[in-house]
């Protein structure tokens, strides 16, 4: 089991049988909501009820003051200028840098890349690993996967001529471990997989997946870009060869993410882009690259969003993952034992140990009918398929309505959402 | 009735409601009312890219007007379609080609669309006016 604190406060929380913690007893909810400017739209006439931070959390005012900050006050270009404002903006870049090290506990500065995000990331990873495989090498991926997790690695086979093999999953929407077991071998070169399923919430056992594929010998890349809202991963005891994330899913800004590398990985990698930033001498014979991290920063980064992206985890921080955790939990516990009590109303995902996200269908109607209504109703969920086609496969759907709570929502608004759900079945029936 | 006439008769229908709620409940007994597509026609081929719902076209020429037949896995989707149906089905391809539809903002329909709903909604527009020019070009082919 993870040893990571906010992780084990979930397991703690799930396996005992306590009373759904009362949201006082965690935090001010109402200061927290505060915090978040958005909060106070109105949309189509209602109060907006956000349910959909699976695919992309609300900015606090901190960040939002971060990012007019930098530009008002130390705007400039990184790592060249010889200038107060370079100097104060690469300081305040690095130090961005330091923040996630810590948060994710790398041991080392430069094994943090600062990337586009959690898709960048993860193709960043796919290419460098074009050099390393042969024909006949495997590449294990779980059935749980974004469509923007397969298609890089389908991309590497086409390229390297290695063989994709898929962790099964079972009704419940976990992985089938004993199957993965059984399918790595000598030929398993990598092995990938998200933390937590983004269309059903499920938080997979990364900690038996990673152990068992370094026996096989081969290395691992988990996808943290659902679990890095909810829990702090501590990739050393992970012992997780990469790991990546994206801001935006994190309170901070869109277009800013972070591959973790173990260094012995990233300097077995070739860089990812040609560019400025990530050499080190250019003749036209030949070109020295740049140490880490610079060799994967090709060219100028987002600057002003890779610095607030550490703003997002200092908030995330102050108001701490335990808490977000077991709150978290509150509220999916209580949405889940009230959208049960609809008839006819079917939960995707049920396995223990699963994050705030709810997908369900009501019986014989179109989940994108469903979210129609909902919307109307100032409502904010996600219809379709997540980009999770194979489990939408699996289960025979077109796909879900999926609410997905964060630490900012409140129990009125799994009222709210309970209350517009009868409310579309009625008029959908 | 012109494809004008038949628009200006929707807009006055849905003049008459009051809220999204009541609008929404003429669209989904639209839906229910829609001329069905035949299961034959019911192919990957008839699907229109572009809509978070399945949504299948069938066009036929009779008599020199087109006839739409469409069927969809979500009922509101249906509503929708059902509405471009009534004004565009039973014309002539060169009237569904020059039809200016508007008319779908003035329902408030198209406000109420979020991007991806409307883009499936734009994709309905364009398959049924490409029909249209299928059989327009066809018809101007022929000895």
């Amino acid at each position: 089991m993870l040893q990571n604190w906010a992780y084990n406060s979930v397991l703690i929380y799930k396996n005992s049988h306590m009373k759904p913690l009362e949201k006082e007893n965690i935090f001010d909810i109402q200061k927290i909501r505060s915090d978040f400017p958005i909060l106070k739209r109105k949309v189509n006439g209602y109060p907006l009820v956000y349910l959909d931070n699976a695919a992309s959390s609300q900015k606090p005012q901190v960040v939002i003051d971060a990012i007019v900050d930098y530009y008002s006050n130390y705007n400039a270009n990184i790592h060249r200028g010889v200038h107060a404002l370079s100097q104060e903006a690469t300081d305040a870049y690095e130090r961005s840098r330091n923040k996630i090290q810590k948060h994710l506990n790398a041991a080392k500065p430069y094994e943090i890349i600062f990337t586009s995000g959690t898709t960048h990331s993860i193709n960043l990873v796919a290419n460098g690993f074009t050099t390393l495989l042969k024909t006949g090498d495997e590449i294990i991926v779980s059935a749980l996967e974004h469509h923007s997790n397969i298609v890089p690695w389908q991309m590497l086979c086409e390229r390297t001529g290695a063989v994709l093999k898929v962790i099964p999953m079972n009704e419940t929407g976990e992985l089938v471990l004993e199957a993965y077991e059984k399918m790595l071998s000598d030929k398993t070169k990598l092995v990938f997989c998200n933390h937590i399923s983004n269309a059903l919430g499920t938080i997979n056992p990364i900690n038996q997946i990673i152990q068992k594929a370094h026996e096989a010998g081969a290395a691992v890349l988990i996808d943290g870009a659902q679990a890095c809202a909810h829990l702090k991963p501590d990739v050393q005891v992970l012992d997780v060869d990469f790991y990546v994330a994206s801001a935006h899913k994190m309170c901070g800004p869109t277009g800013v993410g972070l591959l973790y590398g173990k260094e012995k990985w990233l300097r077995k990698l070739p860089p990812y882009q040609g560019g400025g930033e990530m050499i080190a001498e250019v003749t036209f014979e030949k070109t020295t690259y740049a140490d880490l991290p610079h060799k994967f920063e090709a060219g100028t980064p987002n600057i002003c969003g890779d610095i607030v992206f550490g703003t997002a985890i200092d908030y995330l921080n102050q108001i701490g993952f335990d808490k977000i955790a077991a709150y978290e939990n509150s509220l999916l516990e209580t949405a889940t034992r009230k959208l049960l009590e609809i008839e006819g109303l079917r939960i995707y995902g049920t396995s223990k140990q699963k994050t705030s996200v709810i997908s369900f269908n009501l019986e014989g109607i179109h989940p994108y009918d469903v979210g129609t209504i909902l919307d109307q109703l100032g409502i904010a969920v996600r219809t379709g398929h997540h980009c999770t086609q194979p489990i939408m496969d699996y289960y025979k759907i077109p796909g879900t309505v999926r609410a997905s709570f964060s630490f900012y929502n409140t129990f009125e608004e799994i009222d709210r959402l309970v209350e517009a759900v009868k409310k579309a079945k009625q008029m959908l029936q | 009735m012109s494809i004008k006439e038949i628009q200006a008769e929707i807009v006055d229908e849905f003049s008459l409601f009051d809220d999204w709620m009541q609008r929404y409940e003429y669209m989904i007994a639209l839906g229910k009312s829609l001329p069905l597509i035949e299961e034959q026609y019911k192919i990957d081929r008839n699907l229109i890219k572009g809509c978070q719902s399945k949504v299948w076209v069938h066009a036929e020429m009779k008599d020199g007007k087109v006839v739409f037949t469409a069927d969809s896995d979500a009922i509101i989707t249906k509503g929708i379609i059902a509405i471009l149906l009534r004004t565009l089905s039973n014309q002539s391809p060169k009237d569904v080609l020059e039809a200016d539809m508007h008319y779908i903002d003035e329902i408030g329909l198209k406000e109420h669309l979020s991007p991806t709903r409307a883009n499936g909604l734009v994709s309905m527009i364009k398959q049924l006016k490409l029909y249209a020019l299928a059989f327009e070009t066809q018809k101007n082919n022929m000895p």
